[in-house]
């Protein structure tokens, strides 16, 4: 069996082919062709009509480099939420008219399922599973107990974590892209002990029995630390100790949050193999893997990051999460409708945020 | 008008004093530096103007826009952070937005050119040194 994963919700245009066994046959991502000139140059970003000009290129390439024709699909799995309206109806579109044209099942992927069901792809790791999902757009604990059943613990109740450590990196003076300059030059700060007492930054919720997260009084922090610096350019071994305390604070919090929803998790659910998955870009940062590494070994659980490339957004995951869908018995209609906000967990409580701070 | 912000609380407090005199057509221009609280001021706005003390706000950075639904009609929050080029915020919807909603918008400084001449400007700047302090001051441009 081999289905064509489609994904335009926010900024990548990307389309792939994975195979029933979990192999993935093909995976391409506009913006990470080097020939990306060969598409026009122009990568979607925010524009709809970028990915309506690519995406139809995008899906022939991820086809021809599987070896693979239209008629060799047996299904097809598109992001239709949440995210950017305009994109998303680009790739659900595109993908109802393969499926009804080659008269195969067409199956609506929620985008953050195929984050939450990628360490099944990569690692074949077993429900349930408690999956810590850190990007520039989302942060949040969840549980994931089979295909389309989640249980969301924990999210931000602002800023989401990646954005915080963008927005931090460019309070810093920074260039784009933040987080790894951030991890960068956070590694070159000369004394680190000292570094933490010079700025001394909040741990948001910390201690607190709900499992969200903030991180805008982090960022505000920050901001406070950097204009009480001299005026001008920075220093950069002011930069590096303030980079330093900045990604301490974020792994602690992490690990903090993290700790607690593993506690909850192994007492609701006794599980024979525990296993913690970490997914999302922030996951790439060194320092906040060793946190949940240590984390992990000090609660006796396995801990899994699936590789980069299939933490960002990709459309191998889509394809994947199609596919268990489908082998579930599940398959959607052509006027299932487009979703702008489609949370995991429908039945979870509104987060009230505001005013909410350590 | 200007007012003088002690805390976040306080922030809040002016935001929910001005969604009572917001209606539909309205452009909401917040201006003020990262960290000032244009998000803690817009989360409290949105809460009231769509009478859901509870309802979850999430940045709109990433997802570019973010949308609600008001008594006065739809309701956009849009943020213009990750916005290079001025145009492209015509991608996201915003000729729609401008007919029928109620705008609130971040960083408008990154779409200065087609910024609608009428509309409300909010400015967030530090005050008295102080980092909890705030300086909150309101402009109708006509």
């Amino acid at each position: 069996m081999h289905i064509l994963g489609i994904e335009t919700s926010c900024d990548e245009t990307a389309a792939a082919i994975v195979r029933e066994d979990g192999t993935i046959l093909s995976s391409l991502v506009l913006s990470q062709l080097k020939e990306h000139a060969a598409f026009g140059g122009v990568v979607p970003e925010i524009a709809a009509r970028a990915h309506l000009d690519h995406l139809h290129t995008l899906i022939e390439a991820a086809l021809s480099d599987a070896g693979l024709g239209y008629d060799d699909l047996d299904g097809v799995a598109a992001t239709c939420g949440p995210g950017l309206i305009g994109g998303v109806l680009v790739g659900m579109m595109a993908g109802k008219a393969i499926a009804a044209a080659k008269n195969i099942p067409f199956i609506a992927v929620n985008h953050l399922e195929g984050h939450a069901l990628t360490p099944r792809l990569t690692d074949g790791i077993e429900f349930p599973y408690l999956l810590l999902l850190v990007s520039g757009g989302h942060t949040q604990l969840l549980v994931a107990e089979g295909p389309g059943q989640y249980k969301r613990w924990g999210t931000t109740l602002d800023d989401a974590c990646g954005e915080c450590f963008d927005k931090s990196a460019k309070l810093m003076g920074l260039p784009y892209p933040g987080g790894p300059n951030l991890e960068k030059i956070a590694a070159a700060c000369a004394a680190p002990q000292k570094a933490l007492e010079r700025f001394p930054l909040p741990r948001p919720m910390a201690h607190r029995k709900e499992l969200d997260f903030s991180f805008s009084g982090l960022k505000t922090a920050v901001r406070t630390h950097v204009y009480a610096l001299p005026k001008g350019d920075l220093d950069a071994a002011d930069v590096a100790d303030l980079a330093y305390a900045f990604q301490t604070a974020v792994a602690e919090i992490l690990a903090e949050r993290t700790g607690k929803a593993l506690e909850k998790f192994l007492e609701d659910y006794t599980p024979a193999k525990a296993s913690l998955v970490v997914s999302g870009g922030v996951a790439a940062n060194q320092t906040i893997r060793a946190a949940l590494d240590e984390l992990a070994a000090q609660k006796g659980v396995t801990l899994y990051a699936p590789p980069l490339n299939l933490c960002s957004d990709n459309a191998a995951m889509i394809a994947w999460a199609g596919l268990e869908r489908l082998r579930a018995g599940h398959s959607d209609g052509f006027d299932f409708k487009a979703r702008p906000r489609w949370p995991l967990d429908p039945d979870a409580e509104p987060k009230h945020g505001a005013g909410v701070k350590a | 008008m200007e007012i003088h912000s002690h805390s976040e609380a306080d922030t809040q407090e002016a935001a929910q004093a001005l969604a009572k005199k917001i209606k539909a057509g309205d452009v909401l221009a917040l201006h003020g530096d990262l960290g000032m609280g244009k998000s803690v001021f817009a989360r409290a706005l949105i809460r009231a103007l769509i009478e859901k003390p509870d309802e979850e706000v999430p940045s709109p950075t990433f997802t570019l826009v973010q949308t609600y639904d008001s008594a006065q009609g739809p309701l956009y929050h849009f943020d213009c952070y990750r916005i290079e080029d001025p145009e492209e915020i015509y991608e996201l919807g915003w000729e729609e937005a401008l007919e029928s909603g109620i705008i609130i918008l971040e960083w408008p400084s990154r779409i200065a050119g087609i910024l609608p001449t009428r509309r409300l400007d909010i400015t967030l700047a530090p005050l008295h040194n102080n980092p909890e302090h705030r300086l909150i001051t309101i402009n109708r441009v006509e």
